[in-house]
């Protein structure tokens, strides 16, 4: 089996809205998909479809070689998933959560309490085990949830959004364990708001808004497609604002973003740090006073701003 | 910050397991299910204070203003409504349990799993089957503490018991009907006291129907409370309601009438119960 993952022409209503338009998918055995989009992109309604929990209006779906629709129960002994809002039993402790999925994934008791002691541990849970997850940091609760999805040794994984509403630290440890998890052969699908967290974890990834696939690739690709970095300059005097402008402009080729409140500077390069070398220079030459002069990854905004020439948050509010 | 070092072999995928069948993972569920009712007391005091409140204030109480048919004990007449009463509730605690998974989302955690059909609502059934069980024990204490006693031998209040948690059986399916048509916890508590309360009250439960009023007499004399009342009063012993020739069937006949009941609730509930609650989780 190639694809662990292949869908065609999905599509799903909610009455008036189109949640997905029309959306194809190939996900190669062992690599790590990551389908980046904002709020209310799709990205969870794909996933629903992928694991059965919901069927397409249009198209069709195969999961670890499995169709969706017509073997829905051998799709389920192949995967593991972590939906959006973690969904561990609040009134049970990590590990009852942990020996009850074991045992609804047919495993016999004595082996079900075995894992979840194996995955408590490998989870830096083992402390907390006996405690009943209502008690739970966010970050405790998304690992537990993480470890409940590998309860099974599942094929394929999906993750729907594993870092929202993590702090940066919290962040970190969790993109560790996806790193882990995909290190050994296992298949992944993400989903994120945020193309830094897709770069970091996926071979590819798949840019949707409004349902609709609006490009794919990996981070590299994306990026050019973008104009890759953002190169941002303040200056202290907004008297130079326009020369500053200037200089950037015919660095990168291409029409900075200028804001005076900020008296900031900002335009998307390809040159890469080369960028910075040439900026500095120029500015010292015509003795322009820079405060601050950073190259960085554009974000989902710029993004999309470029693909769609709508922000994301404009997408949000025209629906 | 401790790195989490995650060894290869617990990550590995490995092969599907078999399936270990229905029954398993019904009981897995229904085990679930009793956690959640020992680490939730209030929930269960619909199944233990409520009633024990019920019997201490109408024995002591009200009980002294109610005349009870042929001179009995009042108390010995209030326990078979008490039966009747906390039984009839057994609905909600299903209701209750099926709107907190929703609002959980344990719905949707269950159904990505590789269980067999219908293993998340029998476990659910299981689980309140067992919690029936708590009040009838607890009432049959409560009751002997109080002066009630079984008078007509052990096989007949083995029926009495066997009829209480027959339905039982079938509130259940009230209940996964109840909390898969109403949305939220919250709902399904603000209709148990706009229908529950209503319909065990206007029964046999702790009055006589005979001084009720003419129209409310007749909706209580087929009320199924009334007559599930009136059967456990028989089957144990206690002072009843004696049909007159005047009484309708029901009253003649209550352990026919409320095991008729029984059925006719389980063949219409049931089916309705497990389309609506499919069509709950479904979205
Ligand atoms: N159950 C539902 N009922 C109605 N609309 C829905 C439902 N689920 C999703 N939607 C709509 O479908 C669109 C896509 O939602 P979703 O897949 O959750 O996006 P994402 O996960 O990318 O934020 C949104 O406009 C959302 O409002
Ligand atoms: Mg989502």
């Amino acid at each position: 089996m190639n694809n662990a993952v292949e869908a065609q022409g999905l599509v799903k209503r909610y009455g008036s809205t189109t949640a997905l338009g029309g959306i194809d998918l190939e996900v190669p055995t062992g690599t790590v998909i990551g389908v980046l989009g904002p709020n209310g992109a799709g990205k969870t309604t794909a996933v629903r479809i992928l694991t059965t929990l919901t069927d397409p209006d249009e198209g069709h779906a195969t999961v670890a070689g499995f169709d969706v629709g017509t073997h829905g129960h051998e799709v389920r002994r192949r995967i593991g998933l972590a939906a959006q809002d973690a969904t561990v039993d609040p009134l049970l402790t990590g590990r009852e959560n942990l020996v009850m999925l074991g045992e609804l994934h047919q495993l016999r008791r004595r082996d079900a309490v075995a894992r979840a002691a194996e995955l408590l541990d490998a989870f830096s849970l083992g402390d907390a085990a006996d405690r009943r997850t209502s008690g739970y940091s966010g970050g405790m609760r998304r690992r537990l949830d993480l470890a409940a999805t590998l309860v099974g040794r599942p094929e394929v994984l999906f993750l729907d959004e594993p870092t929202t509403g993590l702090d940066p630290r919290g962040r970190s440890e969790l993109w560790t364990v996806i790193d882990t998890l995909v290190g050994t052969g296992t298949t992944v699908m993400l989903t994120t708001q945020y193309l830094e967290e897709a770069e970091r974890l996926a071979d590819d990834i798949i840019l949707i808004d409004h349902g609709r696939i609006i490009a794919r690739g990996d981070a590299r690709k994306l990026k050019r497609q973008v104009g890759g970095d953002q190169v941002s300059v303040v200056v202290v005097e907004p008297a130079h604002l326009a020369e500053a402008t200037r200089i950037i402009a015919s660095i990168t080729g291409s029409e900075p973003n200028v804001d005076a409140g900020a008296r900031s500077v900002t335009a998307p390069t390809t040159l890469g740090v080369e960028t910075l070398v040439l900026a500095a220079k120029e500015f010292t030459e015509a003795q322009i006073a820079v405060d601050d002069m950073s190259l960085r990854q554009p974000t989902l905004d710029e993004v999309f701003l470029t693909l769609t020439g709508s922000t994301a948050d404009d997408a949000e509010e025209s629906k | 910050m401790t790195a989490l070092t995650i060894p290869e072999q617990t990550v590995t995928s490995g092969g599907p397991q078999a399936s270990r069948g229905m029954l398993h993972d019904m009981w897995v569920i229904a085990r679930r299910g009793l956690v959640h009712m020992k680490r939730q007391p209030e929930a269960l005091s619909d199944a233990t204070i409520q009633p024990i409140m019920f019997v201490l204030l109408f024995a002591y109480v009200f009980g002294g203003a109610i005349d009870v048919p042929g001179e009995g004990n009042y108390r010995e007449f209030l326990m078979g409504g008490i039966f009747a009463q906390t039984i009839v509730f057994t609905a909600f605690g299903v209701a209750m349990s099926l709107a907190h998974d929703r609002k959980n989302q344990a719905v949707d955690r269950f159904r990505a799993l590789p269980i067999a059909r219908g293993a998340v609502l029998g476990g659910h059934a299981i689980a309140n089957l067992f919690k029936a069980l708590l009040p009838i024990v607890l009432m049959s204490l409560c009751g002997l503490a109080i002066g009630w006693r079984i008078h007509d031998g052990l096989v007949h209040a083995a029926l009495g018991y066997l009829l209480l948690i027959g339905f039982a059986f079938a509130m259940i399916w009230v209940g996964v009907l109840l909390g898969s048509v109403v949305a939220t916890p919250e709902g399904v508590q603000g209709i148990a006291f706009a229908i529950m309360f209503p319909i065990t009250f206007m029964a046999s439960t702790f009055v006589p129907t005979e001084s009720m009023p003419p129209f409310l007499r007749t909706v209580a004399d087929w009320n199924p409370v009334t007559t599930l009342a009136n059967s456990a009063r028989e089957l144990f012993g206690n002072p009843t309601t004696a049909a007159g020739p005047n009484d309708p069937w029901s009253i003649a006949h209550p352990i026919t009438y409320s095991i008729i009941w029984i059925v006719a609730i389980i063949a219409v509930c049931a089916p309705l119960a497990v389309r609506a609650y499919q069509r709950s989780v479904a979205k």
